[in-house]
């Protein structure tokens, strides 16, 4: 079973390397080394390609060692250097041989140079992304492993904001390290050394003033750090704020504080306004200067160069090579001080962010190990020494509290807010730590409990258990997910190349080897053999906590993968039918209007009757669904265009006569959606514009304005008495249209109704019911739902049903559920992996006292064994509310941070004390 | 707007709406719900809370307090009449459960819409005053001849 072993998670170090330099070196050496060779064999052709200009100039084209036009001369001599060796004695070539072989090699030569660039830049790119990978997974890892109460100081978006732009810039800047320096400042002094052999005078010249922008410009940049440090503190805090914000929004809603936090905004925003503007008056005055002292050079070339050839002490050809050579040697410098100030800038953005994840007490990244195999099971003793726990502000939450009882012992914690209760079980989740005393649960100390025994084998059911977006099903399933157990069959070979360059990009990032679409769900710790009895299982686990039915309705609602779920489309369909012959039997098929093929449904929207399917994606959603070519050219051929258009006027004129005075707040405009209340003026005036000019001759703009209004339009809800049957028979036409003539480029972007076929993108209830559920009848929607509800029942769906509603979104932070449902499926979700000891913290609160009272009832049960028998577990449960403590084997009374009593129900009841009071 | 003129003509023969010009009657016609019900279907159900009121377009219906088996028939209602505004105008759970006694045909008429009608038309407000203090008065008077009665038994 285990194919992992513990290698594959490399061990991250708990500080991160304070220098940059030496963090890029410590991970990169070999590579950096490599491409730096790499570097110095391409500098010989780069000097090349900078001399031949001149030896072309000076040699064929001015005729320099060719004095009559048949003169030749010796080319391609090949002689081992230092010695009077002699390999090959070149060839004899005129003054246009030589030409043609000088420019071959120099093209030749630009093609080598560009080749070596290619390789560089990508070799570089590539070892910046992976620097930047391992940087950003070393900043998760901490965050995994930072101390628990640091999280009270953290807010997620600053971190988030770190983890994932602030270090972005390092990416580039990593394969630059070492590289560019060396390549720049060989080209620059490959340029500067030629210049020098060329001429002396220019050269001195031209080193001088590149010395002089590497000493004054870097200077000036160290001020620009300063303002860099307080632009990345800003822009993160901002980051955090409108975090907050949007956390916070219903806060800011109910106490009218919207202006405030828009003045709070503000003021940070011109905060940031003034740092940036500071740093861009310094960063563009360093470029003009920068500038400036580049373009001085070659005023001093032409000035002094041409003063020296003009008199002869320096030939043409040189001054052509000096300038030409001059021409690469700014570029370089500059790219060079962009690069120390690219240097500067990362450095100070790493030492901020290695600074916030810099943190004491992290957890040892050996309790965290992975570990495939059963931790076996927590036996033994909860031995509690004197523990005392104060917070950072110094306030005693528990002082010298003992206690000692078995893991299996079923307990409930008592006591008011801040009373020590709720830390007491919060110090056992290991979710608060120790000041000092001892806690030992089954001979381990809790601080060094590795997590593979006390995340499999303890279970802690808190108030506001997380739930990240996922189905229900994932969500349960996430408790298991301790290590890849099974290797994912359908994992391409590992010769496979894009797989092989996957995994040892991954390996040399030191990000962990542990692959995500493995099968990493201990099917064993759940008690079940394999996948095939998770869905069992999981419906099950939806029974005990009470959300059969909430998943049952789910599911109802949900639009079904047909191809997980392949029996299910048919069995709908089936449904549907028995649905129509129970609505007959009850002399209620008025309740329902059918769809039709080949009639008008005139509960549906217009656009629902004409395009006759459900929109999938964009294409043919209600507002944009005439911005679609094909559905112009239908409407367009059938010449509905102009009846819509008609009918659109019509809406816009009764809209105004109706709600010209109605207030923009009221909610009949809802009902009435056809456009925003502050476009009423908008489409009035389009009115009066348009007049009564005949649809043939209506401008494009007022067409596009009134062509959309009757897609929504349904005549029971609107009750213009705009639908006429010539109407009604003129969409059907144009629906017939639209479908026969559906082009295959659209193929998916609607799932036509068809009465005998399954709508896969319809949800289960609406391709039962196969229509639209008649307006006007009293109570006809939960007529028509029972009547589902009884032909699904009696066709034995309701498990399939309840499965497909395990596939349901939860949504992001599970907020597409009721908070009760959340609670619910956080209990679920602890109790599937069958912990040895179960920890409440007011798990329940969000739920109706009767329901928290009957899962109490039994979960209370199963721990004492009377579920299914077969195993017994431990609690320890912080009560909201007190009456409950009779029900448990042993209770512990906090107040005010010390355990004052500890003893049976019944004992404490007859004592007299602080529980019976409680109790009472 | 032929379907909706017809609720604005129903509207306009309740004494209630007389007074309510054309646009603000379709306006609430068009926010209001036309329902039908089966003879025995229950409109509202006593202790249930109260979101809308209803005006009888056609047929009739039973109030009816108690509970079931011991249920009294305290009045009967009819087209034109409107029922159910004690319950969105004071917040208090239906006080009585109303059943059709044969086809019902109502425009239901939500509390928020009847709220904001009630502000926006003085004369709405007093003529559901003078509806409210009828069946106050009648009630008043049953309850002094119920007590007569009771006294005359003693």
């Amino acid at each position: 079973m285990a194919t992992t072993d513990t290698a594959d998670t490399a061990a991250v170090p708990d500080a991160l390397e304070p220098s940059l330099a030496r963090y890029i070196w410590q991970h990169t050496r070999s590579q950096q080394i490599w491409i730096l060779a790499i570097v110095l064999l391409s500098m010989p052709t780069y000097f090349l390609a900078l001399d031949l200009p001149k030896r072309i100039v000076n040699g064929p084209i001015q005729g320099g060692g060719f004095p009559t036009p048949d003169a030749t001369q010796t080319y391609l001599t090949i002689s081992v250097p230092f010695t009077d060796t002699v390999l090959y004695d070149g060839t004899e070539l005129t003054r246009m041989g030589a030409l043609a072989l000088l420019s071959g090699m120099f093209l030749a030569l630009v093609c080598i140079n560009g080749l070596f660039k290619l390789y560089i830049n990508t070799y570089k790119g590539r070892l910046g992304e992976r620097m930047l990978r391992r940087l950003r997974y070393e900043l998760v890892d901490r965050v995994l492993r930072f101390p628990i109460p640091q999280f009270r100081k953290l807010k997620a978006s600053e971190v988030s904001t770190m983890v994932k732009d602030e270090v972005e810039p390092l990416g580039g800047f990593i394969g630059d390290a070492f590289v560019l320096p060396v390549f720049l400042g060989g080209q620059a002094i490959t340029a500067l050394t030629f210049i020098l052999v060329q001429n002396l005078w220019l050269g001195s010249l031209a080193a001088g003033i590149v010395l002089v922008q590497a000493f004054i410009i870097p200077r000036l940049r160290r001020q620009l750090i300063v303002l860099a440090k307080q632009r990345q503190l800003t822009a993160r805090q901002l980051s955090g704020r409108v975090g907050e914000l949007v956390d916070g929004i219903a806060v800011v809603r109910t106490n009218d504080t919207s202006n405030y936090e828009r003045s709070e905004i503000t003021g940070r925003l011109g905060k940031i306004f003034l740092i940036r503007y500071k740093f861009y008056q310094k960063k563009f005055f360093i470029k003009f200067l920068n500038n400036f002292l580049a373009q001085v050079t070659p005023f001093l070339f032409y000035s002094i160069g041409g003063y020296l050839a003009i008199r002869g002490s320096l030939d043409i050809g040189q001054l052509v090579a000096v300038i030409a050579a001059y021409k690469d040697l700014p570029a370089p410098v500059k790219e060079l001080i962009d690069w120390d100030q690219q240097r500067v800038d990362v450095q100070v953005k790493y030492t901020q962010v290695s600074e916030q994840f810099a943190v004491e007490n992290m957890v040892p990244f050996a309790l965290q190990k992975v570990q495939a195999q059963d931790p076996g099971p927590l036996e033994g003793n909860i031995d509690v020494n004197a523990l005392t726990v104060v917070d950072d502000s110094g306030a005693n939450l528990i002082e010298r509290a003992d206690y000692a009882g078995d893991v299996g012992e079923i307990v409930a914690v008592i006591g008011g807010v801040n009373s020590g209760a709720e830390t007491f079980v919060d110090v056992l989740a290991r979710l608060m730590p120790t000041t000092s005393g001892a806690v030992r649960i089954g001979g381990h100390p809790i601080a060094s409990m590795p997590e593979a025994l006390s995340g499999r084998r303890i279970g802690y059911v808190g108030s506001e258990g997380y739930i990240a977006q996922a189905s229900v099903r994932d969500t349960m399933l996430y408790a298991l997910k301790h290590a890849p157990l099974q290797p994912n069959p359908d994992r391409p070979a590992d010769s496979d190349r894009d797989r092989a360059l996957d995994r040892s990009e991954t390996r040399m990032s030191g990000n962990t080897m542990l692959e995500i679409d493995d099968d990493w769900i201990d099917y064993s710790a759940a008690g079940i053999t394999g996948p095939q009895e998770v869905g069992g299982l999981l419906s099950e686990m939806m029974k005990f906590v009470a959300m059969d039915t909430d998943i049952h309705d789910l599911g109802l609602r949900s639009v079904v993968d047909t191809e997980r779920f392949p029996e299910l489309a048919d069995a709908i369909l089936n449904a549907r039918h028995k649905l129509r012959d129970r609505l007959d039997e009850h002399q209620l098929s008025n309740l329902v209007e059918v769809f039709d093929p080949d009639t008008y449904n005139s509960q549906a929207t217009v656009a629902e009757n004409l395009f006759f399917g459900r929109p999938v994606g964009r294409d043919f959603a209600e507002d944009q669904a005439f911005a679609n070519a094909y559905a112009r050219k239908v409407i367009g051929d059938t010449g509905l265009d102009a009846k819509l258009f008609a009918m659109g006027l019509e809406i816009a004129r009764n809209m105004h006569e109706l709600f010209a005075d109605v207030s923009p707040d009221d909610p009949l405009f809802d009902q009435f959606a056809f456009f925003r209340p502050e476009d009423m003026g908008h489409y009035q005036g389009a009115l009066v514009r348009h007049g009564e000019t005949p649809f043939a001759q209506a401008e494009q703009d007022i067409r596009d304005m009134f062509l959309p209004l009757p897609l929504s339009y349904t005549e029971p809800r609107h009750r213009f008495g705009l639908m006429t049957d010539e109407l009604r028979a003129a969409i059907v036409e144009a629906r017939q249209r639209f479908r026969a003539d559906y082009p295959e480029d659209l193929d998916g972007a609607i799932a036509f109704y068809d009465p005998d076929a399954y709508n896969t993108a319809s949800s289960i209830e609406d391709n039962v019911i196969f229509g639209r559920i008649a307006t006007g009848i009293a109570e006809a929607p939960e007529r028509v739902r029972q009547l589902v509800l009884d032909v699904l029942a009696e066709m034995g769906l309701d498990d399939t049903i309840r499965e497909a509603g395990l596939y349901f979104d939860v949504g992001t932070a599970g907020k597409r559920l009721s908070p009760a449902q959340r609670q619910k499926i956080g209990l679920a979700r602890t109790l599937i992996k069958r912990p040895d000891l179960l920890l409440v913290n007011r798990g329940l609160s969000g739920l109706d006292p009767r329901t928290q009272e009957l899962l109490m009832d039994k979960l209370l049960a199963d721990a004492r064994g009377f579920g299914d028998g077969t195993r017994t577990f431990g609690i320890v449960w912080m009560l909201a509310n007190p009456v409950h403590a009779p029900k448990f084997d042993r209770v512990l009374v906090f107040d005010n941070g010390v355990l004052v009593e500890d003893g049976t129900p019944t004992e404490l009841a007859q004592a007299g004390g602080a529980y019976a009071k409680l109790v009472s | 707007m032929a379907s909706v003129m017809n609720e604005v003509d129903l509207l306009r023969r309740i004494p209630l709406f007389s007074q309510i010009d054309t646009t603000k009657l379709k306006l609430l016609a068009l926010a209001s719900e036309r329902l039908t019900y089966a003879p025995d279907q229950v409109v509202v159900r006593q202790g249930d809370v109260g979101d809308a009121a209803f005006v009888i377009v056609s047929g009739s219906a039973d109030v009816v307090i108690g509970d079931e088996g011991e249920e009294v028939v305290v009045a009967s209602v009819g087209p034109n009449d409107i029922v159910g505004e004690i319950a969105i105008l004071c917040d208090v759970p239906r006080t009585a459960t109303i059943r059709a006694t044969g086809e019902l045909d109502v425009l239901k008429i939500t509390k928020d819409r009847f709220v904001r009608m009630l502000s926006d038309f003085p004369e709405l407000s007093i003529g559901v005053m003078r509806v409210l203090a009828d069946r106050l008065a009648r009630t008043t008077q049953e309850l002094s001849s119920a007590q007569a009665e009771l006294a005359g038994r003693g």
